[in-house]
């Protein structure tokens, strides 16, 4: 399997990622060898095998339809970049 | 003083041979006056310990102490810890102070413990050299020009270098184990859900582990009856009662049965590193151990379907780092969408940028069935490999790396090279297998790790199984030298 350019500019707009134009060459090969590392996978036989999504096959725990959690918005908003009245700021995205 | 295990230091706490505030100015001071060399520390927090290990001689002197009172250890930088930065080895949350507490921090607090800092590590524990960190590498203390192995290198090398008894670390694909068997030390990858991952930032969740990381089996044991149990703040952690993993540690092997998968000693494997592992299995031979062949023929897939299934989760879990919540943010965006991809593309490192785009690409419309769906179809044949094996034998044995600790900056411009250094350590992660690695001997003086995997929940046996070869053996109590 091999990437070209443009596979690349695609996966990094899907993934939001900004990549330097002169990385790009560097990630082109890179990911291309990962991808063929990859596709050793396609040798095995898999007819019938049911896919393995948790080790332990368990299902997602169910609890109580009840408000366990307190407020902490003003504690947990400290950290962010930029806020305002309880609200994250981000440039404007309606016209 | 440094050369006392966990076990040993608790033992002098309680005989009142030192306090501790003094065994922890003691390590604080160490840290300060060698980390230089390690790196092995991405912050300090001193003022935090001091308070901590005074709390814990007050509970001594009062007679309300437990096992752990007083204990000085680390937590690799991923574990989020309230007030203190948690780092996860990036620069987009270089700045990033946590405001609570994980599960695993929260529970060595309570027990008593003194936190001396948090551990450096590869970038999102993706890697195994601690080379992706953007705290710069840290250094084996065997050898200061090679790697402590990753993702918890950081955690391995302190631990080595005698700057902490005892830290905890992650295991998504061989990161506890790995840096263990590269620094000469003793870690621990427990079944997955044993150990909470609530506040332990998230790299592929179906596969992440914490566990610990120490000099000793008996350390390690007393490390996890801390960590281990139930958690309603973690989905996928079991409700499944806990042992005192310290009370079956003097159990005799005697009638225990090993196998060795033929598989595990291919041409891959260093022929020295082979030999120590050989040399192991006749130690647990005069135990009383049979030793055996078995096959699990689908290990060498194992690095494929890894390399789908961690970079599809990563994809998706590393999505929240978009600079808007928590992290970093890129100077003057022009929109939503390049404040997007600068936060991003600044804050995130090469290898991890790599594994997103990987991912992403996995789980584009079209491909699924073709990489996700055949990977957790292969995950599903590992998994029933290791059944047939562990119902015929009690546990299976091997190396944990094919080689010894390389240099810094070797295999760092080849990723599928490095991939292929996890070999023996991946296939447990995918079928959610306990694990340890334990030193066993050295090459060219570089410490050599024998890898020992058990059934789910058969971490009190690996830790029995580990104490009676450090009883037999004292590769766990050599030093690099210097230390």
């Amino acid at each position: 399997m091999s990437l070209d350019r443009s596979d690349v500019e695609r996966i990094a707009h899907l993934a939001r990622l900004q990549i330097d134009e002169q990385d790009i060459p560097t990630y082109t090969e890179n990911l291309s060898s990962i991808l063929n590392l990859i596709d050793q996978m396609q040798q095995a036989d898999t007819a019938g095998v049911e896919p393995l999504a948790n080790p332990l096959d368990a299902v997602q725990r169910l609890r109580a339809d009840v408000v366990t959690e307190p407020d902490q918005r003003e504690k947990l908003q400290r950290v962010a970049p930029a806020v305002e009245e309880g609200l994250f700021l981000v440039p404007k995205v309606i016209e | 003083m440094f050369e006392l295990t966990l076990a040993e230091l608790a033992a002098g706490l309680r005989k009142g041979d030192f306090s501790s505030v003094e065994l922890t100015r003691s390590y604080l001071e160490r840290i300060k006056a060698e980390d230089g060399r390690y790196n092995s520390f991405i912050t300090v927090t001193e003022e935090q310990a001091l308070a901590a290990a005074a709390a814990a001689d007050a509970a001594l002197t009062a007679g309300t102490a437990t096992a752990f009172t007083g204990l000085p250890i680390a937590h690799k930088d991923l574990f989020c810890t309230d007030g203190v930065r948690t780092s996860c080895g990036s620069k987009i949350l270089d700045n990033f102070v946590s405001p609570y507490d994980a599960t695993v921090v929260s529970r060595f607090k309570q027990a008593g413990a003194v936190m001396l800092g948090k551990t450096n590590m590869d970038e999102f524990a993706m890697g195994s050299s601690n080379e992706n960190s953007y705290y710069g590498a840290a250094h084996n203390p065997w050898d200061l020009e090679r790697v402590p192995g990753g993702s918890s290198g950081g955690s391995a090398a302190a631990v080595a270098a005698r700057l902490t008894p005892a830290a905890t670390g992650s295991d998504t694909g061989g990161s506890i184990r790995q840096p263990a068997a590269l620094c000469g030390i003793t870690g621990l990858k427990p079944t997955y859900g044993r150990v909470s991952r609530y506040g332990m930032i998230a790299y592929a969740s179906s596969l992440d582990q914490g566990g610990p990381i120490a000099r000793s089996a008996e350390d390690c044991a007393l490390m996890l009856n801390v960590m281990a149990g139930f958690d309603p703040l973690d989905s996928t952690c079991l409700e499944r009662e806990v042992p005192d993993y310290t009370a079956t540690l003097d159990q005799p092997l005697a009638g225990l049965k090993i196998g060795l998968p033929k598989e595990y000693f291919s041409s891959a494997l260093d022929d020295q590193i082979a030999q120590r592992v050989r040399d192991a299995v006749a130690e647990f031979e005069k135990l009383g151990a049979t030793v055996k062949e078995v096959s699990l023929p689908n290990t060498e897939l194992s690095i494929p379907a890894y390399y789908i299934i961690a970079p599809a989760e990563a994809s998706s879990n590393l999505s929240r780092f978009d600079g808007v919540r928590y992290g970093y943010r890129c100077e003057d965006p022009k929109d939503l969408e390049d404040l997007y991809k600068r936060s991003r593309g600044e804050g995130f490192g090469a290898e991890v940028k790599r594994r997103i785009m990987v991912g992403t690409y996995a789980l584009c419309a079209g491909y699924y069935d073709a990489y996700y769906r055949k990977a957790q179809q292969i995950r599903r044949l590992i998994q029933q490999d290791f059944i047939r094996v562990l119902n015929d034998v009690d546990v299976i044995m091997g190396p944990t790396t094919p080689h010894p600790a390389f240099r810094i900056g070797e295999k760092n411009n080849d990723p599928v090279s490095m991939y292929m250094e996890d070999i023996f350590t991946l296939s447990l992660n995918l079928a959610g297998l306990p694990g340890m690695s334990v030193p066993c001997g050295q090459v060219d003086g570089l410490p050599v790790g024998l890898q020992i995997i058990g059934s789910h929940f058969a971490e009190a046996k690996l830790l029995n199984i580990a104490h009676q070869f450090q009883q037999a053996t004292d590769w766990h109590k050599q030093a690099p030298a210097g230390i």
